[in-house]
């Protein structure tokens, strides 16, 4: 019952292409879905806002195809009409791989303040024209972004956020132990060899024991 | 009413010593019985009228999401489970219809039956237990325990069916992880009849009940405009007046043969948020009566999905082919076509939306999972200033969150 | 009387009203009976906790009769739930805050060790930060399993030598 969705999305879409001619279809499963560039996106979210009904903007998230491609980060916007239920899909690839920026929609929807904040903490993407761009997540000194491709799962050492409390236990944010840990896996295709539990040991070992 | 009383103005009373009053500044949390989990509220104060409010998130940021790029669909289900905690059998379902929409996979109608009932129990232990918390933060100890007590029998009802009391990891992709017991069914709809007279008794305790009218009504109170702005769903948004519920408006899992209603109140305040989640309770309980009435027979899983759902274990244990299938399911996960897919179900916190990037394979690209609580924590900033510091703790209790799935 | 102590004994027709015992049998006899939690709640382990509070599973019937918020009023506290390195740094300071004698039960995997979440923003083990007097396992650990904690925390202090500590020179540390 993965449904195709109302004509209106579609329409919408078709809209949007004859009146910004650098928006594109993009590939989807199953909703009505474009590509747009960067900096045309206030003007595209708010064409579809106020001319095509999708009020509602339920999520922003963004993507990281990993170092080698380019562009390498995809900020995705879903969008929900309330009168028509159905929902339109937004993608815009970040124009500069190293420092990545988009501008911010928080002047349609103030709801994307929170989610762009997330954003920029798991990826490092800055917004810009937001009006209180720091991490939500983590804590406000944390030196690393989580979700890039290259930061791995079990996470780097780092100090404390409290300074105090380090001091008097000693403790640090250590990397956790994946040795005869769970059963991870690589992303994409897995190749059999590394998906054995014993080759994931990104940190201890019986050598080098916990603290 | 709480707001008839009006606060003499205490900069007029000090403008013979200074031009400006001196503006508190209280942390609220992380740890706080009021904060119904992990939030931390900064707060500026002006005597104790709120003239700031800042929500710190995050203190419960277990990294689902980077998690799911690691393992495959399967794996990933008890991490759905802790989500929202409060109804783990509702995000099992959520995530594994996500998951089956990238597949283009439809699973039988048994098993979308025996997802809507373990949805709809899951969303009425959920609003038990907002309830239940809602009810000790104003002050109403008896409702609380009314609350639990009913929500053990529900808790009985999980464990005979999925094994655990809560955190369930009941679904699988294109399936379930068995089917019902015998006379489970019938339990059921014990449960439907012994537990509208007790809801009606904990909830006339509070619905008229002076006390707790004036802490709630006009307290908090959420226009349209705003609900709408801010992403709010759920029975925070229709108690604002906003019609959205995605059982009715994009019905998934067999919802569309079900005759429910869906309660909206227009004030916008704790009050209506309360008597929507007392009524959502009144129409799941029709919803299960009508689902255990017509329960279809047939399969409780996909059966012709090979790369995706295991086979019997009998068959598992005795055949080749069976064997190789179920390893290959277990080491490299169900297989999934490359394409990407968003899918939100109605969850009893709000809507819970899962975004999967598939590149193929068994472990998903990116999972990104659009949080009910995230966005409806996210007003508070706007709700709480110019309300007094004992209102923050109902228009808390009155949001229902649930940090597990704020934070992720 | 419900002690396990054999140490405390009463018989009333050589005694009268006056009961001699040793220090430490009435010390740990007050102690483990009324033990009060911190419920350091942070995830699902909390509503487990809830549920023991709640009138199926009585805590309360073991002498944990409220669960006191503030850590200056509680003996024991419960960390049920997931320790994040954010949320660490409150719990230590709550922990520290809390007056001695205080015990510290780990309720469920995540605090006892991390659980299933290996990943990068969990503190693997609230015992890298706290002594930990108790490990309950479990996702979330049954209501049942948390009340064998507290009854298997009453017999370990049941066994600490409390006078000693109470009078020694170098005053309440925990040990």
């Amino acid at each position: 019952m993965a449904s195709a969705d109302q004509p209106d999305a579609r329409l919408a879409a078709s809209g949007l292409k004859a009146r910004f001619p650098q928006v594109v279809d993009r590939p989807s499963l199953d909703h009505a879905a474009v590509n747009v560039p960067a900096q045309a996106v206030p003007a595209v979210l708010k064409s579809l806002k106020e001319e095509w009904g999708f009020d509602m903007l339920v999520d922003l998230t963004a993507v990281d195809w990993a170092a080698g491609a380019s562009p390498r980060f995809t900020v995705v916007y879903h969008l929900y009409s309330t009168e028509r239920h159905d929902y339109m899909r937004v993608a815009a690839d970040c124009p500069i791989d190293s420092a990545p920026v988009v501008p911010s929609v928080t002047a349609l929807w103030p709801g994307a303040n929170w989610h762009e904040r997330e954003v920029y903490d798991m990826f490092g993407i800055r917004f810009e024209g937001h009006p209180d761009l720091r991490r939500i997540i983590m804590w406000d000194s944390y030196p690393h972004h989580p979700l890039r491709k290259e930061f791995p799962l079990a996470g780097i050492d780092t100090e404390l956020p409290d300074a105090d409390v380090a001091a008097e236990t000693g403790a640090k944010v250590r990397s956790a132990p994946m040795m005869g840990g769970p059963f991870v896996a690589s992303p994409g295709q897995i190749n059999m060899t590394e998906a054995e539990p014993g080759a994931k040991d990104e940190s201890w070992t019986e050598k080098d024991e916990k603290p | 009413m709480a707001t008839d009383f009006t606060f003499p103005d205490a900069s007029a009373k000090n403008a013979a010593f200074e031009s400006e009053t001196e503006k508190m500044s209280l942390s609220m949390g992380p740890s706080h019985p009021s904060t119904h989990g992990v939030l931390r509220l900064q707060m500026e104060l002006d005597g104790e009228i709120v003239t700031r409010a800042d929500p710190v998130v995050g203190y419960l940021h277990r990294g689902d999401e980077k998690i799911a790029e690691n393992m495959t669909y399967n794996q990933f289900v008890p991490y759905t489970d802790r989500l929202d905690y409060l109804a783990p059998l509702a995000n099992n379902m959520a995530y594994a219809i996500a998951v089956e929409r990238l597949a283009k996979l439809e699973v039988p109608p048994r098993c979308q039956a025996i997802r809507v009932i373990t949805a709809e129990l899951a969303r009425i232990s959920s609003h038990l237990m907002g309830l239940g918390a809602y009810a000790i933060d104003v002050g109403a100890w008896t409702v609380f325990l009314y609350t639990f007590g009913e929500r053990e029998k529900l808790y009985r009802l999980f464990e005979e069916l999925t094994g655990a009391r809560f955190t369930t990891s009941y679904t699988r992709i294109g399936g379930l992880a068995r089917d019902v017991p015998e006379g489970w069914l019938g339990r059921v709809a014990k449960f439907c009849d012994e537990f509208p007279p007790i809801l009606e008794e904990s909830m006339n305790l509070l619905t008229r009940n002076k006390i707790f009218m004036d802490r709630t009504v006009g307290i908090g109170v959420i226009s349209r405009e705003d609900a709408i702005a801010y992403g709010l769903t759920g029975p925070n948004a229709r108690g604002s007046g906003v019609p959205l519920d995605l059982r009715k408006d994009r019905p998934y899992s067999g919802y569309e043969q079900y005759e429910f209603d869906v309660p909206i109140c227009t004030g916008g305040d704790c009050y209506d948020r309360y008597l929507v989640r007392g009524e959502e309770m009144r129409q799941a309980v029709r919803i299960l009566r009508q689902a255990v009435e017509r329960f279809p027979g047939g399969p409780w899983f996909a059966t012709d999905a090979k790369k995706i759902f295991a086979p019997p274990k009998d068959k598992i244990l005795t055949s080749m082919e069976e064997l190789i299938q179920n390893f290959m399911l277990v080491t490299e996960g169900p297989q999934m076509p490359a394409g990407e897919v968003y899918f939100e179900a109605e969850n009893p916190k709000g809507v819970l939306g899962f975004y999967i990037v598939s590149k193929g394979g068994g472990v998903p690209w990116r999972l990104k999972i659009r949080s009910p609580s995230f966005c409806n924590l996210s007003i508070l900033p706007k709700v709480c200033v110019g309300a007094l510091l004992t209102d923050i703790v109902a228009i808390l209790g009155s949001f229902d969150f649930v940090m597990g799935e704020c934070d992720r | 009387m419900v002690s396990a102590s054999t140490e405390l004994a009463y018989n009333s027709k050589i005694e009268g009203d006056v009961i001699v015992s040793r220090a430490d049998a009435v010390i740990n006899w007050i102690r483990t009976n009324s033990m009060w939690p911190m419920p350091m709640g942070l995830a699902c382990c909390a509503i487990e906790l809830m549920a023991v509070a709640a009138s199926r599973f009585d805590i309360a019937r073991f002498g944990a009769e409220v669960m006191r918020f503030s850590p200056r009023q509680s003996d024991v506290m419960i960390v049920s739930g997931t320790v994040t390195y954010k949320m660490a740094t409150a719990v230590r300071r709550i922990y520290d805050q809390m007056a001695a004698p205080k015990w510290v039960i780990a309720m469920g995997a995540c605090a006892s060790t991390g659980g299933m979440y290996r990943s990068y923003a969990v503190l693997q083990g609230v015992d890298r930060l706290l002594p930990v007097d108790v490990y309950v396992s479990g996702c979330p650990p049954r209501p049942e399993a948390l009340l064998d904690a507290v009854i298997k925390l009453q017999e370990k202090v049941n066994r600490e030598p409390s006078a000693r500590r109470l009078l020694s020179a170098r005053g309440l540390l925990h040990g």
